[in-house]
Formats: C-alpha cells, structure tokens, sequence
C-alpha cells in the first residue's frame, strides 16, 4: 500500500491538483479575515446609498466571530472545489486503464482503495486545517479568538463534515464509471439530506447538522446536541468505505 | 507440464456469447500464438487469465492453481501486457519500473538492478523524459519491460505488435524469443507472419471456440491439399486459361492460382495442345495466411 500511496501522492504534486488546491484554501484562509477587517470600509462606503434606502449606519463592531461567521461561509465552497477537483481520482484511471498493469501485478484491490480514500482524506484534513490555520493566527492577531467558544469542537465537526463528503466520493467512485456520475451521487446524497435536515426533529441525526458552526462559537448550542451527528456521519462514512472496498473488488476495471 | 490450460471456458457479454468453448493448453517455455480475427474473442480470453473478467463456466489454470475473478493469486506468477498499455504520465519509465517492482515486493536493490537490465533491453536506459508524449511503440518496449519486471513464469502479450513499425515488430519479437528462456509466452495476434516467425505452437480460436490447435507445422499439415502457381508470358494467355478452366483465380497480373493440383495434367494438355508457354510453375507451400482464411470460411 506504500508504494500506492506513494505514486497517489507524485500524482496529485506533478500534475497540480495540491498545488491549485493550497492556493485556493490559503486564499480563503487569508479572506476570512480580511473581508472581516474591510467590512468598516465597504458598510462607510456604501453608507450614502443606504441611507437613500433609509438605512443609517453608526458604529460597525468587528470582531473574531466576524471573521468565524466568514470561514464558515468560504469552507463549503472550499469543500465543493475540493470535490470537483478530486472526483476523476478513481474514475480517470478506469478510463485511462492505467489500473490493469497494478492489478494484473498481484496489488490486493482493497490496498487501492485503502490507499485512494487515506490520500483523499489526508488531503482534505491538511487542507481543511491550513485554512483553519490561517484564520486562527490572523483572528489571534488582529481580535481575541476567546470570544469564539467550543471553536476546536466546531472545527472538528466541519473536519467530519469534509470527511463524509470525502467517503462518500470514494464510494461512488468505487460504484460508478464516470467523473459525472460520481458528482452526481455525492451531490444528490449531499443536496438529499441538507433538505431533510429542514424538518428540525430530524436535524440533529444528520451529518448536515455538523455544517452548523455558529451556533457553537456564538455559544447558542452546546457539544452535546452534536452527538447523534457525529455518530451517524462517523457511521456511515465507515459504512461507504466498507461498501467501496466491497464494490471495487467486484468491478471490472 | 503445461503452464496454463483452459478447459471448456464460456463467456458472453449481454446477448452475444464470445466464447463458446475454449479449451486448449499452453506447454511451459514455449511461444503460443493466440490467432484470431478482430472481435473472436483474445482479449476477453487474455483478461480471463487474469482475473480481470469473470468466466460464466470452464476452469482456468495457471501452473495448476486456479484463476479466481479479482483479486487472483495466480498473478504472481503472470507478466501481462495490454494491447494498448497505459501507463502514470507523470512517471520517467525508471519511476514507473521502481512502483511496479515495489507492488509485486520485489527488493529494493533487485527493482534497480531488473529495472536497468529491461530498460537497457528495450532501449530506454537513457529516456528521463515523463512518460506523458512517448509514442505508443515506445509505451510498447516500456509495458514488455514492466511485464518482464518479476521474471514472471508466464508472459501474455495482448496484440503487442499490431501497432509497431517493421523494426520495432521486429525488436519486440526477438525480446519474446528471448524471453521463452526463462517464461512460458502467450502472445495474442492476427498477424500470421509473426506466428510463422516466433511461435512454437499455436490455436486459432474462431467462432468463440478454438478451431484449430498444434505446432505450427502439424496445423500446416492440416491442409491436406497444396495450391499451384502458374505465372503465365502474356496476358491475353491468362484470359484464354481462365476461359477453359474457371476454376483458376487470378491473384495478380499474369498469375493464376490452381487450389486443386489434381486439375494440373488437364491444364498442361491445354497448353501443350494451344502451344501457350508458361514462365514458371511452382507449388505453394499452405501458409498459415491460407488456413487462417479456410477457418474463418472466406
């Protein structure tokens, strides 16, 4: 598996797909801040016109929780291009046929996907904390990121979040033949429970409740109504898992 | 000792059944031929061997251990080479080596050694160029080197010179010749030259069965009847031939071609009686070009 490993991560540094990805996640890293420390500027700039519209501005108050409500609205999209960008790992060598030389060579199957799904979830994790980084310090810097409570346990749910997302890429991907249909899947499934995470009862169970950052750092909600989340998306992202290794040792490559 | 042997092996995709009932065996170091048009059925064979594809009945075996579908153990023992062989285009053929050589857990010291040998064999012991922009001869001489990699006991090339120059075709087959000496070599193909050239047995598989089976000199030897060859001086003579005997082909001008030899005392009566001479007679020795098209019925 280290040699698969290996190869995944030439393949993801020689072709710039970790390159572009670093330089999308810093840059949202560094935004959430800084459209937090320019938010002052633009509300005084489009003071005049609000006022028209009969909305008067006196005293913007900025602080970390600002930047925080920022991070939390960058990382889905940072999770979206993420998605995107890694959707064809599987796919791309069905079609290319580069896996026939590896699996004709005696490598077990479950060592690829194994080797896929640590690559894929490694990268999210390095990624997801580079962003989270870079908020951190600057918040530190600039504000006191104390007024944000349980942030670690917030971040860590997000984290998860990304985490299922990630399995359930590498369990399409498994399943399917095509970039298109791997989107299609993780996207319907992702889409399918946000809407049924409207219906507040059911909320809590889903994964979907673990997008829900603020509430945690404004101090509204505590750990423990994230429980059954967490369980259910640690639950079934070792389910998909298992499902993938179980689906690409059936499928022909 | 045979080193594969398939017995009564069905496969079909949806409605078509492609192979009806393939038996055959392949002898250990020997160079079999795998003969077949376009579409019979090799690949499907080749991917059967090794597990890539699930046989619908018949069993499989690889120096006596039998081939499972997926994760099959026999091919530890195989060295397989794709019709078109693809490979990490992000790789130099030496990095492409070390990953295959890491795979099979070959040692660190012996992938250096094996890769240096095989690329040295194929002629890329220079090339530090990625693999993206080679051209598919030179991803050929590259996927015989990552075949070769493991010393496998059995090599199976899928059509590895359909897409070759004369001197690459002929490079590739002299490495295969080679190769007999310490592997057993089951190459896919239609070009019958390449048979006739390289391999020590043979089997036509047409009509998802195999047709026909030997050495190359007993399947020759099938073909009861030899064809003649007569060249003629004029043209207007071989009009006049092919008007008496309407039997005769013309396979190029002046050319006549007789399949049945029996017919040759009536011919040079004929020609005796017109006074037509004739350049040259001679007796075609059956090809595996000839038996090929008998078997396929054209």
């Amino acid at each position: 598996m280290r040699a698969f490993l290996k190869k995944e991560w030439m393949e993801v540094t020689r072709t710039g797909r970790l390159g572009i990805l670093l330089l999308i996640f810093v840059l949202f890293g560094i935004m959430n801040p800084a459209i937090a420390k320019l938010t002052p500027w633009m509300m005084e700039l489009l003071s005049d016109s609000l006022a028209e519209a009969g909305f008067l501005i006196k005293d913007v108050n900025i602080d970390a929780i600002t930047s925080w409500t920022q991070f939390y609205k960058n990382i889905p999209m940072g999770l979206v291009i993420f998605a995107l960008m890694c959707s064809g790992t599987f796919t791309g060598e069905y079609q290319k046929g580069t896996l026939i030389p590896v699996v004709t060579k005696g490598l077990p199957r479950w060592k690829i996907v194994a080797a896929k799904a640590v690559m894929l979830m490694g990268m999210w994790t390095v990624l997801y904390l580079l962003c989270f980084g870079i908020t951190y310090g600057y918040n530190a810097y600039f504000w006191d990121n104390r007024i944000a409570r349980y942030l670690l346990f917030a971040t860590a749910c997000y984290w998860l979040f990304g985490i299922w997302v990630t399995a359930l890429l590498v369990f399409f991907s498994s399943a399917v033949g095509s970039n298109t249909q791997v989107l299609l899947g993780t996207g319907a499934i992702c889409a399918g429970v946000y809407l049924i995470g409207r219906f507040p009862k059911i909320n809590r169970y889903l994964p979907v409740k673990l997008t829900e950052g603020m509430p945690l750092l404004q101090g509204v909600v505590k750990p423990e109504d994230y429980a059954a989340a967490i369980a259910v998306a640690a639950g079934t992202a070792a389910i998909c898992t298992a499902l993938s290794l179980w689906c690409f040792d059936r499928r022909q490559i | 000792m045979e080193m594969l042997t398939f017995s009564h092996v069905k496969k079909h995709f949806g409605e078509r059944q492609v192979l009806k009932d393939v038996t055959f065996a392949v002898p250990e170091h020997t160079v079999f031929g795998f003969v077949g048009q376009n579409g019979a059925g090799k690949t499907t064979t080749m991917k059967l061997v090794l597990g890539l594809l699930m046989a619908d009945g018949g069993k499989i075996l690889v120096n006596g251990e039998p081939v499972r579908y997926g994760n099959s153990a026999t091919n530890r023992l195989i060295g397989y080479l794709p019709d078109v062989p693809e490979f990490y285009s992000f790789m130099t053929p030496m990095e492409y080596l070390r990953f295959c050589g890491e795979i099979t857990g070959m040692q660190q010291r012996e992938i250096k050694e094996r890769s240096e040998e095989l690329l040295r064999l194929v002629g890329m012991e220079k090339e530090t160029r990625r693999i993206r922009g080679f051209s598919r001869g030179m991803k050929q001489r590259l996927g015989i080197a990552q075949a070769l990699l493991n010393r496998p006991r059995l090599l199976i090339c899928d059509e590895p010179t359909s897409a070759l120059d004369p001197a690459g075709r002929k490079e590739l087959l002299d490495i295969l010749v080679a190769a007999k000496e310490e592997t057993t070599v089951l190459f896919s193909t239609h070009i019958l030259s390449d048979v006739e050239h390289i391999c020590d047995e043979l089997a036509f598989l047409h009509d998802g069965k195999i047709a026909l089976e030997g050495t190359v000199e007993e399947v020759k030897k099938i073909r009861k009847t030899t064809a003649v060859e007569l060249e003629m001086e004029n043209f207007c003579d071989v009009n006049i031939l092919r008007e008496k005997f309407a039997f005769l082909k013309m396979t190029e001008k002046n050319h006549l071609r007789l399949e049945n030899p029996e017919k040759m005392p009536e011919i040079l009566r004929f020609l005796a009686d017109n006074q037509i001479s004739i350049h040259r007679i001679e007796r075609l020795e059956p090809t595996l070009e000839d038996l090929f098209m008998e078997v396929i019925g054209k």
